[in-house]
């Protein structure tokens, strides 16, 4: 898929991906859009031939990066919960352990939120994860094994407290 | 055989756990997990991990693609669109207006005003090839509660099938005091037509029809029930009446 209709394939993962990293649905779709914004620009700028996917998700990368920057001086505003689109509904249990786990994917550092999404539900291969972040290969193993670490452990201390949690 | 290896590579567990390991190393990786409980437990909560993270965003794959995310062809629709679309407005709007000075001078006010910006909007959308409409016809509910919404009134989208219309879709644009609607419906022979609504909370009263004959397009106008529609076509005055009856019509059962 060398043409347009490639950046469109590509839309629902960017969108999957921008949800998980934002955990905010408005949020999400602003960066879906401010992406493929700057994608449809450059597209030309594109080398055919190279990986069109990490080429689409480098760009997101730069978006967010910026806007985390920008929000900076507004660092740890509380997520509300309530608020986080979850868009599913599975059964009440396990609906608990993934709004735990969506409640802890935002307590992680931005950095090993987005290794742990490209690799555990974008499914990149590492070497794919370290071109569109643009460090190297070695840095996204240690953010991806100490973001799974923290996340398994937040969720274990989130576990004892989810009952009340999720009671609004 | 298990007491050789005391540890494993934490590179090599995060490879089993994205099943990017060569088979042999995996079954390598296996016999070491099953000879140590606590790490295989750590393994297993990475894994469940990635299945969590799965059926908590996988269904955002299956939403439907707005269709301005779908092209360069972003005049319209991005952030910088309103600039240029601002900039279309207020041309094509000069156009109009000098082309229609006459007819501009002699009638005055606000309806007339109304009516040309119906006619601009139609003369800008409808000709559109890939992005006539926000949202199709095939979301009409929610088209039309959206847009309810957005406008603080209730709308209808009329049906003029009988007529030979069908709905297309709509959209919202921006008007001189807030919101306004824009429904389109499009003829076999791919002649389209236009119903402008604004809300018109302050006036109560209703008006006949009129007319006004903007450039090409022609604009049936009328309030009825605190809401300001126009219709908008290039079919010819008499067709257009005949439409705008059924509207009306249809919006009074």
């Amino acid at each position: 898929m060398d043409n347009a209709d490639g950046i469109v394939a590509h839309i629902p993962p960017l969108r999957r991906y921008a949800r998980a990293l934002t955990g905010d649905h408005a949020a999400a779709e602003d960066l879906v859009q401010d992406t493929l914004e700057r994608a449809w620009k450059r597209f030309r700028l594109w080398r055919r031939g190279t990986n069109l996917r990490a080429w689409l998700f480098a760009i997101m990368h730069n978006v967010f990066l910026n806007q985390v920057k920008a929000d900076q001086g507004r660092q740890n505003q509380a997520i509300d919960i309530a608020e986080v689109n979850l868009p599913v509904a599975p059964p009440q249990d396990e609906r608990l352990d993934l709004r735990d786990l969506n409640r802890a994917l935002r307590k992680l550092s931005a950095e090993q939120r987005e290794v742990i999404l490209l690799i555990g539900l974008e499914q990149m291969s590492y070497d794919e994860a370290a071109k569109v972040l643009g460090v190297p290969v070695g840095t996204v193993m240690s953010r991806l094994s100490r973001g799974r670490e923290d996340l398994r452990l937040l969720m274990n201390r989130g576990s004892a407290t989810a009952q009340l949690k999720v009671v609004k | 055989m298990t007491s050789t290896k005391v540890s494993l590579p934490e590179l090599d567990l995060h490879a089993y756990v994205d099943g990017r390991l060569p088979e042999k190393r995996r079954e390598e990786v296996e016999t070491f997990l099953a000879a140590n409980p606590q790490e295989q437990e750590r393994v297993g909560v990475y894994l469940q991990q990635n299945k969590m993270l799965h059926a908590l965003f996988d269904p955002v794959l299956a939403e439907p693609i707005p269709p301005q995310w779908r092209t360069p062809d972003q005049r319209w629709n991005w952030r910088l669109g309103p600039v240029a679309a601002a900039l279309a407005w207020i041309a094509l709007g000069g156009a109009l207006g000098w082309l229609l000075r006459g007819e501009l001078t002699e009638s005055s006010g606000k309806n007339v005003d109304f009516a040309r910006r119906a006619a601009i909007a139609h003369a800008v959308y409808s000709p559109e090839v890939r992005h006539p409409v926000e949202v199709t016809a095939e979301q009409e509910e929610h088209l039309v509660r959206w847009l309810s919404k957005r406008l603080g009134g209730d709308l209808k989208a009329p049906h003029l099938v009988d007529l030979g219309y069908e709905l297309v879709g709509g959209r919202l644009l921006p008007g001189e005091q807030g919101p306004v609607a824009q429904f389109m419906y499009q003829e076999k022979n791919g002649q389209r037509l236009t119903l402008y609504i604004k809300t018109d909370a302050s006036s109560e009263r209703e008006t006949a029809f009129r007319y006004s004959q903007e450039g090409t397009v022609g604009v049936f106008y009328w309030i009825d029930h605190r809401l300001s529609y126009a219709l908008s076509g290039e079919c010819g005055k008499e067709e257009l009446l005949k439409v705008a009856n059924a509207v009306y019509q249809k919006l009074n059962p």
